[in-house]
């Protein structure tokens, strides 16, 4: 690890919070956003499922921090920190977005054109339930936010980022109708709502 | 051997070939299809696998905020959801915008347009006819040659400048990061491009990248940031104040010079790349017309891009309203989206239920209600299928029909409708295109015809949006700096019941959101968006979808390797809409190719 701290950071959530545990990384945007306030040259972005739209942000970070959903096939709620090299291989491409451009994808993209941000950590964990359209966290991911943005501030620390205590601003994050409280109050229970999805095809009936 | 109604004729007996999921593209489909002892397709099964309830979710939500969630839907269409969102809500609530607030939403929805087919062309579908392994074997003077043959007003075209990006390839490849060109089928003899071809179209790959960052940045202004632009239910919330210096959050007179400067780089690119390529590219694979499946039968569109603001009439919409059936090009018929007996949905081949069988439903009455069964010819079990039966119930996608038509929808619909109206600038660009080529007007009836009415429209789309960034400006100029009209934002303004359609032209073709509201409340919203139409199974007539036609009668080189079904498949853009994209450590796609 170069010992100069990152001139740009971008700290990144990817996932869809219309679909249970894949929120885990726009939910950590949103609670590091309230909680903390960052220097000028950190970003924070709920990147949704953006894909290859996401490139001009990757090429305008130093250092990238991403928080992420990941199958790594372990206990669900189980987080797990990767590093530069090692981010990609961990970033498959089993299910994906943006017409299926992965983030592994955009990674390799933004290397192909020699702008990929120089350090890369992944946090990612475990997912317990994903096919869930309309659902939330799952308690034992959800439990996992407060350690992931543990292990992102060490991270960040360690790269010479230190945040205070506050908010950072709201342009990164999503839409208020959006945000973990306003979404899980609003939505309808699922005897009115069938929300189970597909485990080739559809595991149960509902 | 089976005639559908809508005119095709289907064989289930050759062998059977699975792809699944089909790549490249957003949200998960499977395709079966059987061919013949020549490898010729000659039956066709495609099914969405996806079930995606979002109609249900939005119940009891404020009307005001749907858009934010039908943003989420996918990970490209997002504007076009949250515009349909907000027309369906004004249309349901008698709200009407002001003029300024219909040209920043036009220019948002054709940037979009742009930004959508250039990326569909480059990143997604140019695989399907250009191989970046062959362009390491290029020459970079025969290239450079080639280039300013194919556009002399493009002014990267040194033999430098293609040996440089020819290294960073080989570079790229060489260290094991085949990454973006993996799950290719690099050798095999569907790809007729030269090396030469298939360097400058990779180069451009390259450069379309580029572009593409600044193209977003159109919605970052307008739309307040960028990824999920801002939208609101009365006009768009950019307040504007022309004279403004950094101005938070306000559109001034340097944003909307950067805007103007944006929509110049998407000019410049679209004529002096995107078009040329598409012609050069086309001209390799001239006899290649496969594909064109519904597009000379059963062709629609909503049209979208209205010049005045609250007037959806025909003669208003710069991108054109209507629907052609059982190919008679003389009669263009209008599409009236309220119509309980025009857009019904049906699922007798869908893993839904109505109750009865046969029966279809306008999406203001619409039901999503799941039903999961296999049919009795189906093999595997419920949870490992390895064939389907298509006599049954067999993919998550409804049948939309229009009077009972299946119908295709998309830019080729676009071009369709607009060259049998007499549209002029469509017509013009057709012609002038089908003359570059000297090829017939049956030609456009293909997969290529998909690919080129898209960069045609991309060409149409810059032109439309240099004309209402012209027309903001004018407006602004006189003192209209009017955004927004938030008469009726309180809900103690609204009636008790309302109900309401959005419609626009997604970049990959017609999307309705149909909403009902009461007490304030969201009690039903469905979306029809242009996947289903082209997805479509088959419906209790007989009648296949956009999907199934197009690949009927396609020869496949080798039919373990689906470059042919891709190559089709690809050219509607298709959009399944789902955007999961839980990662696996094994990081490989998972797709199967089975020859049963």
């Amino acid at each position: 690890m170069p010992a100069s701290s990152p001139a740009r950071v971008l700290i990144l959530g990817i996932g869809n919070v219309l679909w249970a545990d894949e929120g885990f990384g726009p939910r950590c945007i949103e609670i590091l956003a309230e909680s903390h306030a960052f220097p000028a040259q950190v970003k924070l972005l709920d990147g949704g499922t953006q894909g290859l739209y996401l490139l001009p942000f990757l090429e305008e970070a130093d250092a990238l921090l991403v928080f992420d959903a990941v199958d790594y096939g372990l206990l669900p709620g189980t987080l797990m920190v990767a590093r530069d090299e090692e981010v990609p291989a961990f970033m498959g491409a089993k299910k994906m977005s943006l017409h299926q451009t992965g983030f592994q994808d955009v990674l390799a993209t933004a290397q192909l054109l020699g702008r990929c941000p120089a350090r890369l950590t992944l946090i990612g964990c475990q997912p317990e339930e994903l096919e869930d359209y309309g659902g939330s966290l799952r308690p034992v991911v959800a439990a996992q936010i407060a350690p992931a943005i543990g292990l992102a501030l060490a991270e960040l620390a360690h790269w010479g980022v230190m945040p205070l205590p506050g908010q950072s601003p709201a342009e990164g994050l999503a839409d208020p109708s959006l945000r973990r409280d306003a979404y899980e109050t609003g939505r309808p229970g699922p005897d009115e709502a069938c929300r189970t999805g597909d485990a080739r095809f559809f595991p149960e009936p509902c | 051997m089976v005639a559908t109604p809508n005119g095709f004729n289907l064989d289930n007996s050759g062998r059977r070939i699975v792809v699944d999921p089909v790549t490249r593209i957003e949200g998960h489909m499977r395709c079966e299809v059987n061919v013949d002892d020549q490898g010729i397709i000659r039956n066709a099964v495609s099914t969405g696998t996806m079930w995606r309830g979002l109609e249900v979710i939005l119940k009891g939500r404020d009307p005001r905020d749907a858009w934010a969630f039908t943003e989420r839907i996918c990970g490209v269409c997002t504007g076009t959801h949250a515009l349909t969102s907000v027309r369906a809500v004004e249309d349901a609530l008698g709200i009407s915008i002001p003029d300024n607030a219909n040209s920043i939403r036009n220019m948002m929805q054709l940037n979009l347009q742009i930004h959508d087919h250039v990326v569909h062309f480059y990143h997604l579908h140019a695989l399907d006819w250009v191989n970046p392994v062959n362009a390491l074997r290029a020459d970079p003077k025969a290239t450079s040659e080639l280039q300013q043959k194919v556009s002399p007003s493009h002014p990267l075209s040194s033999p430098g400048y293609f040996r440089d990006v020819q290294n960073r390839l080989k570079k790229f490849v060489e260290s094991g990061q085949l990454g973006l060109f993996k799950n290719g089928y690099w050798d095999n003899p569907a790809y007729l491009l030269p090396p030469e071809a298939d360097l400058m179209a990779t180069t451009h790959y390259l450069e379309a990248l580029d572009l593409q960052k600044e193209i977003v940045k159109v919605h970052t202004i307008f739309g307040g940031k960028n990824p999920h632009p801002n939208w609101l239910v009365g006009g768009v919330p950019c307040p504007i104040n022309i004279d403004g210096v950094g101005a938070v959050g306000a559109i001034n007179m340097e944003r909307l010079n950067l805007v103007s400067s944006i929509i110049d780089q998407c000019i410049q690119f679209t004529n002096n790349v995107y078009l040329p390529d598409v012609v050069a590219i086309g001209g390799f694979y001239r006899n290649w017309l496969y594909g064109g499946g519904l597009s000379s039968k059963s062709v629609m569109a909503y049209g979208d891009i209205p010049e005045h603001p609250n007037d959806f009439s025909p003669g208003q919409l710069h991108l054109p309203r209507g629907a052609i059936i059982n190919g008679n090009l003389e009669e263009v018929h209008d599409v009236d989206p309220r119509d309980p007996e025009q857009v019904q949905e049906f699922v007798d081949h869908s893993w839904y239920a109505y109750g009865e069988p046969g029966r279809g439903l306008h999406p203001w009455d619409g039901v999503t209600e799941p039903r999961y069964e296999l049919g009795p010819n189906a093999k595997g079990t419920r949870t490992n299928i390895l064939e389907l039966d298509e006599a049954a119930k067999y993919s998550w996608i409804k049948a939309p029909r229009w009077k009972g038509h299946a119908m295709e929808v998309g830019p080729l619909a676009r071009y369709i409708v607009g060259y049998a109206k007499g549209h002029e600038d469509i017509k013009n660009q057709v012609e002038g295109l089908l003359r570059t080529m000297t090829l017939p007007v049956s030609a456009l009836f293909s997969t290529l015809g998909r690919t080129a009415a898209r960069a045609l429209e991309a060409e149409y789309c810059c032109r439309l949006q240099k004309h209402f960034f012209d027309k903001l400006i004018t407006n602004v100029k006189n003192g209209d700096s009017s955004t927004a009209n938030v008469e009726k934002w309180e809900p103690r303004t609204w009636p008790k019941e309302a109900k309401g359609v959005g419609m626009t032209e997604a970049p990959r073709g017609a999307l309705g959101h149909w909403i009902r509201i009461k007490d304030g409340r969201i009690e039903n919203y469905q979306c029809v968006v242009p996947t289903t139409w082209n997805g479509s199974p088959r419906d209790a007539a007989g009648n296949i979808g956009a999907f199934e036609a197009s690949l009927l009668d396609t020869k496949m080189e080798r039919p373990e390797e689906p470059v042919e079904i891709l190559r089709t498949l690809h050219s509607f853009d298709p959009c399944l809409a789902c955007s999961t994209h839980v990662l696996s450590p094994d990081g490989q796609e998972l797709t199967t190719v089975k020859v049963r």
